[in-house]
């Protein structure tokens, strides 16, 4: 794959075929025991291709994401940039200073006081006892921890953690910064203030390579992205398209496997469910503010007046956010007869906040709907883009000052 | 927020962009002399810090190690062995002196072993010279050295012996010290990583270097002994830390007592001390310089 650059801006990070594998012993270690009672005996190594072949361009002053599944070699990847692995093969090469490490609190000492973690932190981040003294009271302020400066880090809370070390880090004096996994740490306030400096240091030019799953900040945040599967790029290029493909890496497997069918007693069966957009094409993702129906297709076992069709969609954390029922508002669903096959779908206007979400189809004899006659849970997924407020639904605002 | 640069303008044209320089892993030392010492004395301040937190005597406790040990040796030798009447002068002072000279060098040396294994967290998070962290060590023991030679002079001054200006060979002696320490330190602490068998290795090397090395006895005291038909005397004079302690019995205490030189028998011989110190410097930094690259994956 050619190396996407960005033409505008002269490169401050240039990677050139880099790989890096890891040759993983099989005992982990080897004593001089066993070296002296087998002495011919080779260790087995397992290979383990952390980051293949790796061409990149990263511009001057750009916000680069680099997203991808647990162990595709993101994080080693920003460590080979950040100089703490050497690469086997390429060739990485920056413009500016890069800062010295790539993770929150590294070097935080549960048994110091924060005082001293804060300025051991910040010499490891390349800054002088002198310059840590006097910024010192900077960090704290951020952090907004006035109070408990001599308090030993082992009784911070782990928020309070975060937020030490994030106002120690936003410290460095780099033009290049690389990071792994520290957005959106603390509470919703703090978490605004850490967006805020982000948007600081883009504003200031500052380079900014960060490794993420949360696709919401790489959206809002990077001027393009990365995907990473397996040690390999795989797509390179706008945020959003990005954040789209790692979606569908994670969850689209799900939404296309064949479902499970139910059968109750009488035959009664639920034998697919989907989701629709619009045009009535079945999708696994979808866009915010467009139409969507929820629908799934049932076939009846038995002769049936009034069942109940109903859909419930929850997030992937459980939450449930839609009940819709086929009699609710006093509509009638009409009789059936068995063997006969019917498709229900319940359209929405997509309202939901970028998240994945899970349907669960049922049908219940006439009443309470507590009489179940099939219900498959999770059988559908799908995957809303967009941007998030931070609430569970994004309706359309009207906002309005009023002067007094 | 900053006014000046709130207009979401792209980064200020017209600076010249900075030349691009390639990156290689980690290695040794590199990052800049300021950098590594100012790493190196943080981890060892972090270090001592972290010893002594919420215990009272504090710092104490350091000196109250090798001065037990001096007690019990001194009651055990002179009292029930009587080696003092065998005619060691100033026998309690060199025992003192000895204990504190070979306690820097094993804890420095016992402390490096583990030392990378120990600062994994940092050397797989951070760039930063790999030697910082042996150096730490070093540095950590070299501070309780300096603060405990101040109570050998104390005995010193007590036993009514009065400066001269022999005095000041103990400082190239001490240098010699830290640099055979800090260069075993290096070896072991890279030698570690792979070898997880070093600690038990050394700790008995240890074992055998305290009893082999004049620091109960002098080399006097084994003058008229053999071991495979050399001189036990000289040999114990050969062992870098026996030279160290024989010539800073004659530097400080008894200007009578033999040097290092006059225990080997001749001048041209103390090459040979030397030459293991520096040796086993020169070993230990190329090595560590040659693991560096990969420390942090092998740990």
């Amino acid at each position: 794959m050619p190396a996407a650059s960005s033409p505008t801006a002269p490169s401050a990070v240039s990677v050139e075929g880099v790989s890096k594998t890891f040759r993983l012993p099989h005992q982990q270690y080897s004593t001089l025991k066993e070296r002296a009672l087998h002495p011919l005996r080779r260790t087995t190594y397992d290979e383990l291709r952390a980051v293949q072949d790796i061409s990149l361009e990263i511009a001057e002053g750009e916000f680069f994401g680099i997203v991808g599944r647990n162990g595709s070699g993101k994080s080693t990847l920003l460590k080979c940039i950040a100089g703490i692995y050497r690469v086997d093969t390429g060739r990485i090469s920056v413009a500016g200073r890069l800062s010295p490490f790539i993770e929150l609190g590294v070097g935080f000492n549960p048994d110091l006081n924060a005082r001293d973690n804060v300025i051991i932190n910040a010499i490891m981040l390349g800054l002088s006892r002198k310059q840590a003294m006097a910024r010192f009271e900077h960090v704290v302020a951020f952090a907004e921890l006035e109070g408990f400066m001599d308090l030993r880090l082992k009784n911070y809370s782990s928020g309070m953690l975060v937020r030490l070390a994030f106002a120690t880090a936003i410290q460095v004096d780099a033009e290049i910064l690389l990071i792994d996994e520290v957005l959106a740490v603390g509470d919703a306030a703090f978490q605004q203030k850490c967006f805020e400096e982000f948007f600081r240091l883009k504003r200031e030019g500052k380079t900014i390579v960060f490794v993420s799953h949360d696709m919401y900040s790489v959206e809002r945040f990077c001027n393009r992205a990365m995907l990473l599967e397996h040690g390999q790029m795989t797509k390179i290029g706008d945020p959003r398209v990005i954040g789209r493909a790692y979606h569908e890496l994670n969850f689209g497997k799900l939404a296309h496997d064949a479902p499970a069918e139910s059968h109750s007693a009488s035959g009664t069966a639920i034998s697919d469910a989907w989701f629709e957009n619009a045009g009535g094409e079945r999708v696994t993702s979808a866009s915010q503010e467009d139409s969507l129906s929820m629908c799934f297709e049932a076939r009846f076992g038995e002769d049936l007046k009034e069942p109940v069709f109903a859909v419930t969609l929850r997030t992937d954390l459980g939450h449930t956010i839609i009940v819709a029922r086929s009699d609710q508002h006093s509509h009638v669903s009409g009789s059936f007869k068995g063997g006969e096959s019917v498709v229900a779908r319940f359209a929405i206007p997509n309202w939901l906040t970028p998240a994945r979400y899970l349907l669960t189809p049922s049908l219940a004899r006439e009443g309470t709907g507590e009489d179940a006659l099939a219900l498959v849970e999770d059988m559908a997924s799908i995957v809303v883009h967009g941007t998030g407020s931070g609430g569970i639904l994004e309706l359309p605002i009207d906002m309005r000052l009023e002067r007094l | 927020m900053r006014t000046s640069e709130g207009m979401g303008l792209p980064a200020p044209a017209g600076l010249p962009a900075p030349a691009s320089h390639r990156v290689y892993g980690p290695s040794a030392l590199g990052g800049g002399l300021h950098r590594f010492w100012s790493l190196t004395v943080m981890l060892a301040r972090t270090e001592f810090k972290l010893r002594f937190f919420g215990s009272v005597l504090g710092y104490l406790w350091t000196l109250m190690r090798p001065l037990l040990l001096f007690g019990v040796l001194l009651f055990v030798f002179t009292e029930l062995l009587h080696v003092n009447k065998v005619g060691i002068p100033h026998y309690p002072e060199y025992l003192l002196e000895s204990i504190i000279l070979f306690t820097y060098f094993q804890e420095t040396t016992a402390g490096s072993v583990a030392s990378l294994v120990a600062r994994e967290n940092l050397l797989r998070r951070v760039r930063f010279p790999r030697l910082v962290v042996p150096m730490s060590v070093a540095l950590t023991c070299f501070f309780n050295l300096c603060m405990n030679l101040i109570v050998v002079f104390i005995f010193i001054f007590a036993a009514g012996i009065e400066p001269r200006w022999s005095w000041l060979e103990l400082p190239v002696l001490v240098a010699l010290l830290v640099v055979l320490s800090t260069g075993v330190g290096m070896l072991l602490s890279a030698l570690y990583v792979r070898f997880r068998d070093m600690q038990p290795i050394w700790e008995v090397l240890l074992q055998i270097l305290w009893y082999g090395s004049p620091i109960l006895y002098t080399v006097d005291t084994a003058a008229n002994h053999e071991i495979f038909g050399i001189s036990f005397a000289k040999l114990l004079v050969v062992n870098p830390i026996g030279a160290i302690l024989t010539q800073a019995r004659r530097a400080m205490l008894e200007p009578n007592a033999p040097s290092a030189a006059e225990a080997l028998g001749g001048h041209v011989l103390l090459l040979l001390p030397l030459g293991i110190i520096a040796g086993l410097f020169a070993i230990g930094l190329w090595y560590f310089n040659r693991e560096a690259p990969l420390i942090s994956e092998k740990l």
